[in-house]
């Protein structure tokens, strides 16, 4: 298993988290790791893990089979499974865009608590299966 | 005070056609001349520009070996209204006195398939299937309707307007009237989104002649008088697409700036409009763009659509040709569209889909990455 790009979560890992970057003079905090400042053009910058836990903030449902390229998945419109899409709240530092392990409506609610998994989206040229980030919902107890 | 009118108005039917985009945009020019009576020797410089279909400036070739200046645009969603600004300031600051914006396109169908590199993102982000500006307008207005009380319902009828007014319109791509039940049943193509909620990627051009306004009657018996002409681009906490991440610490969208800067400079107040026309890229993109232009207070569209006002008819009539989801999406024309509908209107010649006795219009477009462009007309 190869993750989809290097730097964006901690790999391998059984906590896996998300590989941000901190701008200590704005505070703004942005995934995946940038090296200048949306806010202030600061270039005073460190990398930063991101909490692991986060809730729902909007959502929708990718519902078609997106064009191949940009998506990389391999698989046909006949055996595409739609898939969830967010923005979680992780602490109070940044919102990040995911893809979610839940594909119906009735699964999903703004609010809910979510946490980040490590799951498989397609395989490379190599036959390698490509990992990604996602979130699915929150296991009990804390983590 | 503005000193610029719009003293020619030319189309290329939206929708799909065997033409190129270039063609469309020549028929287009060529109306807009006829139009104002005169000819391409006139015109003392000109803007155009298209998202897919060539550089517009190569249509000199067609129009004429004239040597006029003509300046290419780019800009994303806002290329059409950015060629517009270009001519409004050509004429405010005594560069020319007749000037032509243009803007036309030709998509092929289906969702555009932008790609990672375009927009400063590394490949990672298409491959794993979020860039798709459907997800983002989709997400936008799922968090809009929670926050705000907006139903399903409000969104299939902005949706059942939209092409109820293009079935008034011969220029327009869908003129097929549908019932809420069509739009809330047809296929969900990103949650709460449904397919007839959708605009689609499409052709058409539109050319603009503007005139300084104190001869413009040298060319027309009704000129409309181009009283702004407002561009933004995105502030730190704005909601756009095709980002990894947002901040908690919330901002407004460009279109609040663009059209705050538009009625301002205009010194007309969104409660002195007799219509306009609010990007409709999909449902909730109209309803959402309503509050954010200071057409009415978040929240407030929902009693306001399902009560008609937005209908040719009520008290603000919105999108009165049909907007982005009855004519399609060609990028580069779609600003100038909503410009030409406002002409048509201003001078009393929509026919059937006239909204008595309109004075005043304003339009607002909006697009990837976060750019919008707003316009105040009055008769």
């Amino acid at each position: 298993m190869i993750p989809v790009a290097d730097g964006l979560f901690t790999w391998p890992s059984d906590q896996p988290q998300l590989i941000g970057a901190h701008f200590p003079a704005s505070g703004v905090t942005t995934f995946p790791y940038v090296t200048s400042c949306p806010k202030t053009s600061s270039t005073d910058v460190h990398h930063v893990l991101l909490p692991r836990r986060g809730t729902l903030w909007s959502w929708t449902i990718q519902a078609f089979l997106p064009k191949n390229p940009p998506y990389a998945g391999r698989e046909s419109a006949g055996e595409f499974v739609p898939y969830g899409v967010g923005y979680v709240l992780l602490g109070d530092e940044v919102l990040v865009e995911s893809r979610l392990t839940m594909n119906q409506p009735d699964q999903i609610s703004i609010g809910m608590e979510l946490e980040l998994v490590i799951v498989p989206f397609t395989t490379n040229d190599a036959g390698q299966t490509v990992v990604t980030y996602a979130f699915a919902p929150a296991s009990e107890g804390t983590s | 005070m503005s000193n610029v009118a719009i003293v020619g108005i030319g189309i290329h039917p939206f929708g799909r056609h065997d033409a190129s985009g270039m063609d469309q945009g020549v028929f287009a020019a060529r109306q807009a001349l006829a139009d104002a009576g005169i000819d391409w020797s006139d015109v003392q410089y000109a803007f155009g520009g298209s998202y897919a279909a060539g550089n517009a400036d190569t249509m000199v070739s067609r129009l004429g070996l004239t040597g006029v200046p003509f300046i290419n645009v780019a800009n994303g969603c806002a290329t059409g209204g950015s060629a517009l600004i270009s001519a409004y300031n050509a004429i405010n600051a005594g560069a020319a006195d007749v000037v032509m914006a243009i803007g036309f396109d030709k998509h092929p169908r289906g969702a555009f398939d932008s790609l990672p590199a375009e927009y400063g993102l590394d490949p990672w982000y298409g491959d794993i299937g979020l860039m798709l500006t459907t997800q983002f307008f989709a997400m936008k207005i799922q968090r809009y309707m929670h926050l705000h009380g907006i139903s399903h319902s409000t969104l299939a009828k902005v949706a059942v307007k939209n092409f109820a007014n293009a079935s008034l319109n011969d220029n327009a791509w869908r003129r097929t009237p549908l019932s809420e039940d069509d739009v809330l049943n047809a296929a969900m193509l990103s949650h709460p989104l449904t397919q007839y909620m959708f605009c689609s990627p499409g052709e058409g051009g539109i050319a603009l002649v503007l005139a300084r306004a104190d001869r413009a009657h040298a060319y027309t018996r009704t000129p409309v008088l181009l009283r702004s002409a407002v561009l933004r681009s995105r502030p730190f906490g704005s909601f756009e697409v095709f980002n990894s991440w947002l901040s908690p610490e919330r901002g407004d969208s460009p279109s609040v700036a663009a059209a705050k800067g538009a009625f301002e400079m205009a010194g007309v107040g969104p409660g002195e409009l007799s219509l306009a026309q609010v990007q409709d890229t999909e449902s909730g993109a109209e309803i959402m763009h309503m509050a954010e232009t200071g057409l009415c207070a978040d929240g407030e569209q929902e009693a306001l659509i399902q009560s008609g006002s937005t209908n040719i008819g009520g008290t603000l009539p919105i999108n009165t040709d049909g907007g982005c989801i009855g004519n399609g999406e060609p990028i580069g024309a779609s600003g100038l569209r909503q410009v030409y509908e406002s002409v048509l209107q201003l001078r009393g010649a929509a026919g059937a889909r006239q909204v008595e006795n309109a004075m005043t219009a304003f339009t607002h477009v909006y697009g990837a990455p976060g750019i919008s462009a707003c316009t105040v007309l009055s008769r």
